[in-house]
Formats: C-alpha cells, structure tokens, sequence
C-alpha cells in the first residue's frame, strides 16, 4: 500500500525545499498551521508574512509586493482564496498579469467535518474564468511538489489546488514526468477514457482495474493542469477510445468536466459522462462517508464508463 | 513656499485640470468631479514630493503610487503627460478603442502607472504591499496612495489600513479624498464613514488633516509624513469635487459625466482664465 500525504503538506514542503534557489515571500490569512506554509515559516520567518483574517486585502497586497519583482505565494482555504478573494484575485493579480501563487488548500469535500461552508467544489470554475490564470491541481505528493517548482518557473497569476486529506503517493516512479499543461497517460486503453484531476486519479486507476475484471479496456489519464488544458491528449482520448468519463473532486458545472467537453466538443465529439459533486453542497463527515455519499467512487466511475460507452454511436 | 514654486505648482495643478477636461470631453465619459479634487495633491505628488523619472518609468527606487480611487484616472494621465511620460496630445484617446488610457489605471498599457487600479479598495492594499516590499528589500522608496471618501466604505480600505499600521509601514502615505460627494450623493448621506481621523487614529495610522487645495498645507503634511516613524501616516484632504470648474464645484451629478462641447468651452475658458 502507497503511502499517504496530503498535497498540502507537500506544498509547505516544497516552499522550504525551493526557497534557497529562489527569490519569494509567503503571505497567509491566519491558516498556516492548516495550509503548511507554517512549515515554512518556521524555516523562513523574515519572509514570511501573516495577512490576517482578511483574504481580500492578502491577494491585493500580493500583487502590489509582486509589481516590485518579487514572486508571492498567497495561501488560504480555497473558499477564501478562490471565493472570497475573486475579484481581488480578478482585477489586483489577473488583470495586471502578476507573478503571485495562490497556493489554496483544503478544497473540495475532503475538507471533512468541517462541512459546507468550508468545502470549496467551485474554485476551478472561478479560476478558469480569469484570463492568463494557470490552474494546477495535483494528484499527489509528488505532483504537488512538482506543482510549486512549475509556478516558480512561470511568470504570472498560479492557482495551486491542494487538498486537507491524506490520499496515495501514485507518481513516485522513476519514468514519472511532470510537464506543465501535458495531460499523462498513465495507463493505455481502447474502450473508454477516465480523465481524472486531483485525488480522483488514484480512483481512476482503481476503477480501472475494475473495469478491466468484467472485460472492458479503459485508457486513465492524469490532467494534472487544468489551464491551459492539454487538448491533445483529450482530443486523442475522444478520437481513439470514443468514450469519456471525467472525475474530480470539484461541482460537475465548470470544472474539469466541463472543460473536457468543452475540448471535444470542439475537436472529437464523443459521450462525456461526468463525475464530481453533482452541483450540490457538501455535508460534515469523514472524508470515506463523504466520496460515499457523493459518489466519488471506483463504483461509481464503473458505472460511469458503462454508461459513456454505451452513449457511444453504433 | 516661496511665490515661485507655488506659481509652478499652481500651473501644473492647472495642465491637470485641463487635461481631466479635455479628456473626459473627448471620451464622452469618465470622472471629471473626483478627478479636478485631487488635482493639487497630484501636482505636488508629481512635482514636489515624489521620487519618479519620466526617462526611467520603471526605476526600482523611484517612489510609487496608486490611485486606488482609480475612476480618477483622467487626473493621473492628465498628470503623468505634464511630467513627461507621454505626450499630452494623448489625453484625448482617453476610454477610447486601442488606447493606452483605460477608463481605470492598466499598469501594463500606461508608463507611469504603478498599479491597476480602480476597482475600490483594492488599491490601497497594492500600495501596502508595495511599502512592504520596499521594507523587505531595504529600499528607500515611499508610496503614496489617493482613497476616495465613498471609498472608504470598502471593508477593504480599513483591512489595508490594519495591515499597514501592523507591519510599521512609515514608508506608506494614504491621502483620503475628502471631496464629501459619491454616485448617490452626500457620502454622509449615503452611507456615513466618518470620523476619518478618529477611525484612522485607531487603526494604528499618524493622522494629519488638511486643506487639499492649499500648496503650504499639503508640503507640511507630506514633509511630516516622511518624518514619521513607526507607523502610516494619512492625510485627509478636505477638497472641492470639481474644484475649478464653477459648475463642477460641490455637484454630485459631475461624478460620473462628460462636460459637453459647450460646457467644455466654459470649463476651458474659466481655468485657462484662473489659476
């Protein structure tokens, strides 16, 4: 069995592991023993800046650090980074094009007991909207890290998406390469695609399995950077195995659903089956009852790839 | 001051206004009231006070600024082509198709401008972040941010203010528009922000109070504000929405419209007549 880490204290990791090669500040509304950037606020007070409760005026004064040449992660819960702080995140980062990370942690619903109102299923919609924002949101730990040294070496507005719960190491592999903005295919198939982002790739090489055990062939890729979306590989996904079931842990209605089908869509036309929460609320729970009950399951990823293949045209 | 400088500054604050006119005249929109407000502290700003090389727009060590009341924009350009960092010329393709004076400060499109801005109460924190940026590399800059009054209805405003007066920002100058107008009228009316300077006081800031259209009163308060140690320092200026146009002054609908052509002419013909 994998060993399990949250991406987001791969995040505070590799804050610390990048700060000597490069030249950044972190700032963090009163969550940093939560996001992690506490692990780097221990190893750099002097570059280490608490906003306060005040996420709106963190991302604002991001970029006004940012217009002095100086990169700026930003942390906060992903309600708050994405939601609270669009339009400063929009108009003081977005617009002016500036080199500040928006590093959100604690998305989706594995947030856990903490319930709704801290479980962000609509920061990847939010995000994709904002022209010139890139989007990462990692598999892994691995990812994850791979995900903040991919932000270092961009110029420009970053959302990094990273989660509270502890899910598998699946990309500690020797031939594992992360390219910005490439999709990875990580297992090969002809009947159906399962594009999977965040913590629902594991799932999908799960379901895989699955799959394979009542005769069906599925092809599993990793969209590890949800913007810019790689459209080739979904658009060979579409053309090759004529089927598509997208999973996320993210509202089925802009995330990296939509952004599948919008891709073949326009490209390759095929069934697009998507799984994610179903363009509702969360609950409190444990992280198990919770994918439980909103059908973020190897299960339910069965059914769905059933479900898109038989969509296919005869 | 001496009689000369204040004859310059006058002339500048004049070139300001004139520009806000011919601008918001040839756009048939934008801000003309909150604009002609600030036109002194802008012409000190420009002239006096600040640190900036029109040569050398981008200069790491130059002092900033952002107009976080950034609907004011017609006054910065208006500004920033009587310094010399484009042609005045220019001021006339303002809000227009293809130009590089947007209707709010685009720090990408406009040399000079420090930040985008414009969306309220944003501004003021860049400005911050920007003074902590300065702290944190151990460069002299200072920066300099206009807040409009109705502005300071935005959380954000005092978010900022907290944060500025937490990290010691003696490098950071908030000046307050206090022009006493907004779109749906008198900002106490609307939704009263006052007491500015026991509000600012509590937030940790040096507070100064001031006439906004008298040069000697604005050079004191930035010349103390730069003593200032320890803490922010903001200065609340006391102005007139559309001060030096007579049927401008203190009329809430100048807010958010363009003089017409005849208007236009008067507005022209009373500021080229006065000072």
């Amino acid at each position: 069995m994998a060993d399990k880490i949250a991406t987001r204290e791969a995040y505070g990791k590799a804050l610390v592991e990048f700060a000597g090669q490069y030249d950044f500040v972190v700032l963090d509304a009163d969550l940093a023993e939560a996001t992690k950037t506490v692990i780097f606020k221990k190893a750099y007070p002097e570059r280490f800046f608490d906003c306060g409760i005040a996420e709106g005026n963190m991302m604002s004064v991001a970029a006004g650090i940012a217009t002095t040449g100086k990169t700026v992660f930003a942390s906060s819960f992903a309600m708050f980074a994405a939601g609270r702080a669009f339009e400063q995140v929009r108009n003081s980062i977005g617009y002016p094009h500036l080199n500040v990370k928006i590093g959100a942690t604690h998305a989706g619903i594995t947030v856990g007991e903490d319930g709704a109102t801290h479980q962000c299923n609509e920061d990847i919609a939010l995000m994709r909207t904002i022209p010139g924002m890139t989007i990462v949101n990692p598999s892994d730990a691995v990812e994850a890290r791979e995900a903040v040294l991919a932000a270092l070496k961009t110029n420009g507005p970053f959302y990094l998406r990273f989660g509270r719960y502890a899910v598998p190491v699946i990309n500690d592999k020797p031939d594992y390469r992360f390219t910005l903005g490439k999709g990875i295919r990580l297992a090969d198939g002809r009947d159906v695609t399962l594009v999977a982002t965040g913590l629902m790739v594991s799932l999908a090489l799960e379901a895989r399995e699955a799959l394979a055990q009542e005769g069906i062939d599925a092809r599993v890729v990793n969209i590890h950077t949800i913007k810019p979306i790689d459209r080739e590989i979904l658009t060979a996904a579409a053309a090759e195995t004529g089927a598509i079931v997208t999973a996320e842990e993210h509202n089925i209605i802009g995330g990296l659903g939509s952004a599948v089908a919008e891709v073949v869509g326009e490209t390759c036309p095929v069934p697009v089956v998507r799984v994610g929460m179903n363009d509702t609320y969360g609950h409190s729970g444990t992280v198990p009852a919770l994918l439980e009950a909103y059908g973020l399951t190897v299960e339910h990823l069965v059914r769905a790839a059933k479900e898109a293949i038989a969509k296919k045209r005869a | 001051m001496e009689e000369s400088r204040l004859q310059l500054l006058r002339e500048r604050a004049k070139q300001i206004r004139i520009g806000v006119i011919e601008g918001t005249h040839a756009a048939k929109s934008g801000h003309p009231g909150g604009s002609l407000s600030i036109a002194d502290l802008l012409s000190y700003l420009y002239f006096e006070e600040m640190n900036v090389d029109p040569a050398d727009p981008k200069k790491e060590e130059r002092d900033r600024f952002v107009l976080s009341k950034g609907h004011c924009a017609p006054a910065l350009y208006a500004a920033l082509a009587a310094r010399g960092y484009f042609a005045p010329e220019e001021l006339t393709t303002l809000r227009k198709i293809g130009s590089r004076l947007q209707g709010h400060p685009d720090m990408t499109l406009t040399p000079g401008v420090d930040m985008s801005a414009g969306s309220l109460g944003l501004g003021v924190s860049s400005a911050a972040g920007m003074a902590l940026a300065g702290k944190i590399g151990g460069k002299n800059y200072r920066v300099y941010t206009i807040v409009g009054d109705g502005e300071s209805e935005e959380g954000q405003v005092w978010e900022a203010c907290m944060f500025a007066a937490h990290y010691k920002l003696d490098n950071f100058c908030l000046i307050l528009d206090w022009n006493g107008l907004q779109i749906d009228g008198s900002v106490e009316e609307v939704m009263n922000p006052t007491p500015h300077d026991k509000k600012l006081e509590a937030f940790g800031f040096h507070v100064i109070s001031i006439d906004g259209h008298d040069f000697d009163q604005i050079a004191a308060a930035f010349a103390e504000a730069r003593k200032t140690k320890g803490k922010p320092t903001a200065i609340i200026a006391k102005t007139v929405k559309g001060k030096g146009v007579s049927f401008m002054e203190n009329q809430v609908k100048w807010h958010g419209s363009a003089p017409n052509d005849e208007q236009y002419a008067q507005a022209i013909a009373e500021l080229k007549g006065g000072n």
